[in-house]
């Protein structure tokens, strides 16, 4: 295919191993700046954790990543493949933005689980409807990822019958059904009764283990400190602080960050 | 039976009643059987509209708005008998209108076609303020789930939208429904031979006017229980995998 984007005829090894690339993301929520210019880059097996106080615009920086919110101005570029906008800074091509977020699936803090399906409804929905997958593939893919969050006898059980973290869980599962390229989790132990934190944060220490690209916006910072192998500290929607969770954690150098992180602690 | 009939001095209604001519009991039925022709149809026709006319009134732009926003205030300002007057005679003019400007000669507009029509219309009014209430009570994050793993809008609708408000709207739809079911008697004044109007016919022709009316409400009454069952069933499916108010959803 042809493209005027003269970068994309180099066969860069960094780009083709670049999973998530954010370069000077803004949002404004009519007059009020959440994100003041926000740059990132995830490669592929990267965990990233975003950190900061609420309000700090984190969840939003995500949710702009899948165009979920529209970025007020900004790049956003998916396994080096740009988001074409328009001049207001919205999707330009609708059938291009609805690739990519197949290729990106998201968590959500409060599980967001379909409630007129069941589990395992819930997690071919989109392969069978969206990626086009044969249905008797797609039941044996979501038997397998159910069983592998734990919950395969709940497949025909209703999201509503079930218990938070359960219901977490099987959202990961139909994250997973799509295969991603990324995941992108949105605090998602945030919505959970602190005992039932565990069992999800167990699926997806998993996940990072076997390599998979996450960016992970969390306040469990016990856990973004284990899992992570890059941390970002946001505050007021500007990027305070960011590198290695040794260092983040260990040795925080501004002010913020080291009230933030004995806030939390 | 004929005895215990004769004991309770029914047996005129019950020969008045008959099936069989003397007894305009069939006229009856095959009144009842247009009446629900015409409600079937315009009830479908309403949510059809309706399910146009919310998305139209939800995602819809400002012309959209404006004009679903006039067709549902002025339908349903207006009494349901003046606009089917209006509609019908309207109605039938412009086809009129249309027959003779082609060349045609006058058009025999089916009472059938008519009463779906004008009812439809309606009832479309009603089922748009029914189905947008519903489709603004699903909760936001189903939508934006599926628009996450990049569902295109046409398909979040039909997969999550619809059905998940389905649940919200059928108490509403079933309103409508026995609305539409008891709206066709009015069709009665455009000459159209629905329940009511053949149950006039068969009262002035035999002056008894209790029995006849009296077996016309019984009829209605049938149906709406009827109409009773099938919706618990429908709104029992539509709301698979939600708790009970009453709790012990297992």
């Amino acid at each position: 295919m042809y493209s005027n984007n003269a970068l994309s005829f180099v066969p860069d090894v960094a780009a083709l191993e670049e999973a998530i690339r954010v370069e000077d993301l803004h949002k404004y929520f009519d007059s009020l700046e959440v994100l003041k210019g926000v740059s990132l880059l995830a490669n592929k097996g990267d965990v990233v954790a975003v950190i900061g106080g609420s309000g700090s615009g984190k969840s939003t920086m995500l949710r702009c990543i899948n165009f979920l919110e529209t970025p007020s101005s900004g790049k956003i570029v998916i396994g080096g493949e740009e988001v074409a906008t328009r001049p207001d800074g919205s999707a330009a091509d609708r059938r291009q933005i609805e690739r990519i977020r197949t290729r990106l699936s998201m968590v959500f803090q409060q599980f967001n689980l379909w409630t007129h399906r069941t589990l395992l409804e819930n997690v071919i929905e989109v392969p069978v409807h969206v990626l086009k997958v044969p249905k008797a593939d797609a039941i044996d893919r979501a038997h397998a990822l159910l069983e592998r969050v734990g919950l395969d006898d709940k497949a025909d059980t209703f999201p509503a019958h079930l218990s938070g973290g359960q219901q977490q869980r099987a959202a990961i599962a139909r994250a997973l059904a799509v295969d991603p390229s990324a995941m992108l989790f949105d605090e998602p132990t945030s919505a959970l009764d602190p005992e039932l934190v565990g069992e999800v944060l167990t699926v997806i220490r998993d996940l990072a283990a076997e390599g998979r690209t996450m960016l992970l916006v969390t306040h469990e910072m016990k856990f973004a400190r284990e899992v992570a192998n890059h941390v970002v500290y946001l505050y007021q929607g500007r990027i305070e602080e960011q590198g290695p969770p040794a260092e983040v954690f260990g040795n925080p150098q501004s002010d913020r960050l080291k009230q933030f992180l004995s806030s939390v602690a | 039976m004929a005895e215990l009939l004769e004991m309770l001095g029914l047996s005129t209604s019950a020969e008045l009643l008959s099936l069989r001519p003397p007894g305009w009991g069939y006229n009856l039925l095959r009144g009842l059987a247009n009446s629900l022709q015409i409600a079937l149809g315009a009830f479908g026709l309403g949510v059809v509209i309706g399910l146009f006319g919310a998305s139209g009134k939800l995602y819809g732009g400002k012309v959209t708005r404006d004009l679903l926003a006039i067709y549902t205030t002025v339908i349903r300002a207006v009494p349901e008998l003046v606009l089917i007057l209006i509609l019908y005679y309207v109605g039938t003019d412009i086809a009129n209108k249309i027959s003779s400007a082609i060349g045609g000669g006058r058009v025999e507009i089916s009472g059938v076609v008519a009463g779906i029509w004008v009812l439809g219309v309606v009832q479309g009014a009603y089922a748009t303020e029914v189905l947008r209430g519903a489709i603004q009570a699903v909760p936001a994050g189903q939508i934006e789930a599926a628009k996450s793993y990049g569902m295109p809008a046409w398909m979040t609708m039909r997969r999550v939208t619809i059905p998940a408000m389905m649940s919200f709207a059928v108490p509403g739809l079933a309103n409508l429904w026995l609305i539409a079911t008891k709206d066709t008697a009015l069709l009665a004044v455009v000459g159209f031979s629905e329940l009511t109007l053949e149950t006039r016919q068969a009262a002035s022709s035999t002056r008894a006017y209790f029995t006849f009316f009296l077996a016309a409400g019984a009829l209605y009454l049938m149906v709406t229980l009827f109409s009773g069952v099938v919706f618990g069933r429908i709104e029992k499916w539509a709301r698979r995998g939600q708790p009970s108010l009453r709790g012990g959803t297992r």
